[in-house]
């Protein structure tokens, strides 16, 4: 598939359990022969044979229950986890994963948390100090801005947290749950933006247990259920077999 | 430059930023801290070597500090370094970018306020109606960049290993000070009883120590520890490099 931006094929993903963190390295040593068996035979499964492809322009949305595998998937296309077995191929800058409540640094401002995010994504400082007002100005944050981001509410975090993103031009954009917070005025805000987004032919990826967000913005939708493909197609012919299962 | 290597300068100084925001609080209190913290050890050690226990040393807090200052860049980096990961958290589970980048702003800072503590070595010595010597030209340099690949590799084994053995946090701190205790800092190594004299090598810290202290008080540069500190380095950096590559992919899923 030449137009096709983020490509799973047959992708495994587990996690070992890691009891020894609990115990430390001192209860690890004691107990080495236990510690090395329990490395290698507790793993929890979070993925189990996923193939999916998404193409460059898509909206596409993941739903599915709590603890189905809808974030490993996002965490798999941000590149901060590896499968276990098959391949995750991706195909342009990433924005980071957009998620709720303290996806910054707590004791920084506002600001600096801008500059922080942005040069980690890939911007240069001169570029993120560019976009910096523009930011702000986005975010209404500019009572707050200069106030450490410990001190945000959770919807405070979420306006600066897509304000940041939308400004620095990915080609990907990743978003998980992070529309269900702000005042229905900023997720208008959001939701256009969104549109503009699409429109631009940018890549988005959405988690979301509002099945009304994920009708009216994606293209296709995946529907995981236990770790594993139930049904992918058509936004809304999804989520009505979806809401149906549920019911 | 290439725009590789530019992103990788802008990472690292917005790192450092932070830092310094996040320890400090502002930059001007950082430099005070840093100087503040070796001088106030050397105050209580020359109380209580020289005045009290009266250590035969000639210029002992020269001697102090021209071992102090070295030591506290690597004993502030390596106390540092168990919680690098941890206290980032959330950006290494949200963004793929060189997380080793994390533990390099750390020992870099550190270096930098180690070269601002050198003036005040400078004015020790003109206390002691002594100069700077022109030798400082090409010993310093050469040695930060030992120290510096040492001490880098260091963070990074413990940074890494610590995600996960997390108690690894306390034996650091422990050994941090026997480590102390073993490196001649407060001592000169020619007390050191015969006998266990050739161990001294085999103390990265002490090496270095030695060698800054020849350098910083007298200006001579002491070849034979100088090419062992050069050893350490290398050996070190190799290995922090090789442990960070095994365990990084892992990183996000300890987090």
């Amino acid at each position: 598939m030449n137009n096709s931006i983020i490509l799973f094929s047959n992708v495994y993903k587990s996690y070992p359990l890691y009891h020894h963190i609990t115990g430390g390295l001192k209860n690890f040593i004691f107990h080495l022969p236990k510690g090395i068996r329990q490395l290698k035979s507790k793993k929890y499964e979070a993925l189990h044979d996923i193939s999916f492809e998404i193409r460059k322009g898509e909206t596409f949305g993941i739903i599915g229950r709590n603890g189905a595998g809808k974030s490993t998937v996002l965490g798999l296309i941000a590149g901060v986890l590896r499968p276990n077995q098959g391949t995750v191929k991706v195909m342009g800058r990433v924005s980071p994963l957009l998620e709720l409540g303290a996806g910054f640094h707590p004791e920084l401002s506002g600001r600096e948390n801008i500059v922080l995010k942005g040069v980690l994504m890939g911007l240069s400082r001169a570029q993120v100090s560019e976009k910096l007002e523009e930011i702000i100005d986005f975010s209404e944050l500019q009572d707050f801005i200069d106030q450490p981001i410990r001190v945000y509410s959770s919807g405070m975090l979420a306006r600066l947290g897509f304000s940041v993103i939308v400004h620095l031009d990915p080609q990907i954009l990743l978003i998980d749950e992070i529309l269900a917070v702000g005042d229905s005025d900023f997720q208008r805000k959001c939701i256009a933006r969104l549109d503009e987004f699409r429109n631009k032919g940018v890549t988005i990826v959405v988690v979301s247990h509002n099945m009304d967000h994920i009708c009216r913005i994606c293209d296709r939708v995946l529907w995981l259920e236990n770790h594993a493909t139930e049904m992918i197609g058509p936004g809304s012919e999804i989520v009505n077999s979806f809401q149906l299962r549920l019911e | 430059m290439n725009a590789r290597t530019q992103h990788f300068v802008d990472i690292v100084l917005v790192l450092i930023q932070k830092d310094l925001k996040v320890r400090y609080k502002n930059t001007i209190f950082g430099y005070l801290w840093s100087v503040g913290h070796p001088l106030a050890f050397a105050l209580v050690f020359y109380i209580a070597f020289k005045v009290v226990i009266k250590i035969q040393v000639e210029e002992y807090v020269l001697f102090l500090i021209t071992g102090l200052f070295p030591w506290q860049w690597f004993s502030n980096s390596i106390s540092a370094s168990p919680m690098v990961f941890l206290g980032n958290a959330p950006i290494i589970k949200k963004l793929n970018f060189p997380r080793n980048l994390i533990p390099f702003a750390l020992v870099f800072q550190d270096m930098i306020h180690f070269i601002f503590s050198l003036p005040v070595v400078a004015l020790f010595l003109f206390i002691y109606n002594k100069n700077p010597y022109i030798t400082w030209l090409w010993g310093v340099p050469i040695l930060l960049f030992f120290q510096f690949m040492m001490t880098y590799g260091f963070a990074l084994i413990i940074s890494s290993t610590n995600l996960f053995f997390r108690d690894l946090e306390r034996l650091t701190q422990i050994t941090l000070t026997l480590l102390f205790y073993f490196t001649p800092v407060i001592y000169p190594e020619t007390m050191i009883p015969p006998g266990f004299h050739d161990l001294v090598q085999l103390n990265p810290l002490a090496c270095f120590v030695i060698v800054w202290r020849n350098l910083l008080m007298e200006g001579y540069i002491n070849w034979f520890y100088l090419s062992i500190s050069g050893l350490y380095g290398f050996v070190f950096v190799i290995l922090g490099y090789f442990t960070y590559k095994k365990l990084s992919w892992r990183f996000a899923e300890v987090l």
